[in-house]
């Protein structure tokens, strides 16, 4: 067998040589022409970059943007401040307080027991999307957002709370962020 | 009298039951309880969890007995051969068990207050490859409060009868029991009547499930948020000794001690449970360890951390590096496996 250090993975591999240079090498005339043709065979090419914001890549189905609390198909909230997303998050980002719902906010919350404050920090989430994974009642996703969040000037502003995190009654009516699962 | 379980041979009294004597042994061979209650008189028998196989009756009658046996009301006898941990059979009975308790069990573990500390996910937890078949609509009756302190939830009941066989042992006219019976048995406060013993509250304890929870601390916290602290004060009504679940310096609920097969050590009044929720009442001890593999664990240093972590890496990925590594700062890392092989 070839000895494992020889093999070139990427096929480019070339062996430095320590030859010396001749007099028309070493004034670097011939390379600094060869090196601006480059550069300017690249100002009729297809360009490369985008104008971000106003010109956007796709991203992935799978890609893992900020979080949104989902609303099942009655526009109820479906976390039911179980904890396990704050239990799973690596980052410690997430924190809860959960309440009991009354009987006249049967309309408002999924089940007995809702998240009366649900925050992520989002300078401490790594977007992992763990907390997306352990949630067993579908209610909190990072794929299908497909949004980022956005830079700002305080801390105070990446804590987002329900206010920012749950979907509005209209994004849960006109199913923009899809379905949760139905179990 | 000698009993051997799983192979195990020990020495017991007679009386005892092939699980007090499973116990004894520990490990693999203690079967799961659901209904059995040592602190409990006459209590065992309901939930069938705790099946062995009994493979030799007793040194004088030593055919094997027929069916599996629930150990926690089976008597031992001298010379008895028993199958706990070890017999697929009993492993399989179990699980069946456990896919019975949970036919009209609403899973609702999001929501329980139980979860983290119930005995009924656990024992599901064991049965690794567990998948319910149970399609039909399940039983659902709405959950009411019993007393001022707990509330109850009768889906979730298991119908164990620990808390019927507290309610009798403690107070002299019980006020609940199970109505009914087979499929529409149900736990019942009967007639909403309020229970008023100054021990009412070790029911929270007693049951398996998340049927009985602590009003006080509903929905509060989920358990595994709270620190635990052992506790005590001078109480004239009982030992005073509790377990603090705290959450910052707030005292979120006071409960009993728990062994590891989590039954409570002693019972405890409902002056210490309900109405001392403030540091200042308590002597803390210190933390509060559990006896076992438990989610309860989390953030608790209580469990001793690996020694020795290895990795073993392929030589050949490493190649080259070890000159690397020796030249930089990682001169420290053991590198014996890699010269070995050389
Ligand atoms: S994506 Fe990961 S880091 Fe961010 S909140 Fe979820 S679990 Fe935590
Ligand atoms: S988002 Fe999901 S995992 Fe997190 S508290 Fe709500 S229901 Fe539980
Ligand atoms: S009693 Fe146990 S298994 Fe049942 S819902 Fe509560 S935590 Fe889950
Ligand atoms: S309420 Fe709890 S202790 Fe009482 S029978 Fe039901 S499961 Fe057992
Ligand atoms: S523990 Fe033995 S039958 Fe329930």
């Amino acid at each position: 067998m070839e000895d494992l250090k020889n093999i070139s993975l990427s096929g480019r591999k070339k062996a430095v040589s320590n030859k010396k240079m001749t007099f028309l090498e070493s004034i670097y005339l011939r390379e600094i022409v060869r090196g601006l043709g480059i550069t300017i065979k690249h100002f009729f090419q297809k360009k490369v970059t985008v104008q971000y914001p106003e010109q956007k890549r796709p991203l992935s189905p799978v890609y893992r943007g900020r979080h949104v609390l989902m609303r099942d198909e009655e526009g109820r909230e479906r976390c039911t401040a179980c904890g396990m997303c704050a239990l799973a998050c690596p980052a410690e980002a997430i924190t809860m307080k959960s309440a009991e719902r009354k009987p006249e906010e049967e309309h408002l919350y999924r089940e007995e027991k809702y998240a009366s404050v649900y925050e992520i920090n989002m300078l401490r989430c790594i977007f992992c999307g763990l907390c997306e994974e352990a949630c067993p009642k579908e209610a909190i996703y990072l794929t299908k957002s497909q949004d980022f969040v956005m830079p700002t000037t305080s801390r105070e502003a990446f804590v987002y709370g329900k206010d920012k995190l749950v979907i509005s009654l209209e994004d849960a009516k006109s199913k923009k962020f899809g379905e949760a699962f139905v179990k | 009298m000698k009993i051997t379980i799983d192979g195990h041979t020990i020495e017991v009294e007679p009386g005892t039951t092939i699980l007090q004597a499973a116990r004894m042994i520990g490990g693999a061979s203690v079967p799961p309880t659901m209904c059995y209650y040592s602190k409990l008189k006459d209590c065992g028998g309901k939930c069938r969890c705790c099946l062995v196989e009994v493979t030799k009756g007793s040194e004088r009658d030593p055919r094997p007995m027929p069916k599996l046996q629930p150990s926690c009301v089976t008597g031992a006898q001298d010379g008895m051969e028993v199958l706990s941990g070890n017999s697929q059979r009993v492993l399989d009975a179990r699980k069946a068990v456990t896919e019975f308790l949970l036919i009209n069990h609403p899973l609702d573990c999001p929501v329980c207050d139980q979860a983290g500390e119930c005995n009924l996910q656990d024992l599901a937890m064991t049965n690794k490859d567990f998948k319910s078949r149970f399609k039909e609509q399940k039983v659902t009756t709405p959950s009411e409060d019993i007393g001022p302190y707990i509330s109850l939830n009768k889906n979730r009941c298991i119908l164990c009868y620990r808390c019927v066989k507290l309610a009798e042992q403690l107070t002299p006219n019980r006020v609940h029991g199970v109505l009914y019976r087979g499929d529409h048995a149900e736990i019942s406060a009967y007639i909403h009547n309020a229970i008023d013993s100054d021990f009412s509250g070790n029911m929270i304890d007693v049951c398996p499930v998340g049927a009985l929870t602590d009003r006080t601390f509903r929905f509060q916290s989920r358990v595994w948020f709270t620190k635990k602290f052992n506790a005590h004060r001078d109480c004239p009504h009982c030992s005073g000794k509790v377990v603090l679940w705290t959450f910052g310096n707030d005292v979120l609920r006071v409960t009993a001690r728990k062994d590891e097969f989590s039954e409570v050590e002693e019972f405890i009044c409902n002056e210490c449970r309900f109405d001392h929720k403030k540091k200042e009442d308590w002597v803390v001890e210190g933390p509060h360890k559990f006896g076992k593999n438990s989610v309860l664990n989390i953030n608790n240093n209580a469990l001793a951390a690996p020694k020795e972590v290895e990795i073993q890496t392929e030589k050949l990925t490493l190649e080259g590096r070890d000159v690397d590594r020796k030249k930089i700062s990682m001169k420290d890392v053991p590198m014996a496996h890699l010269e070995e092989k050389k």
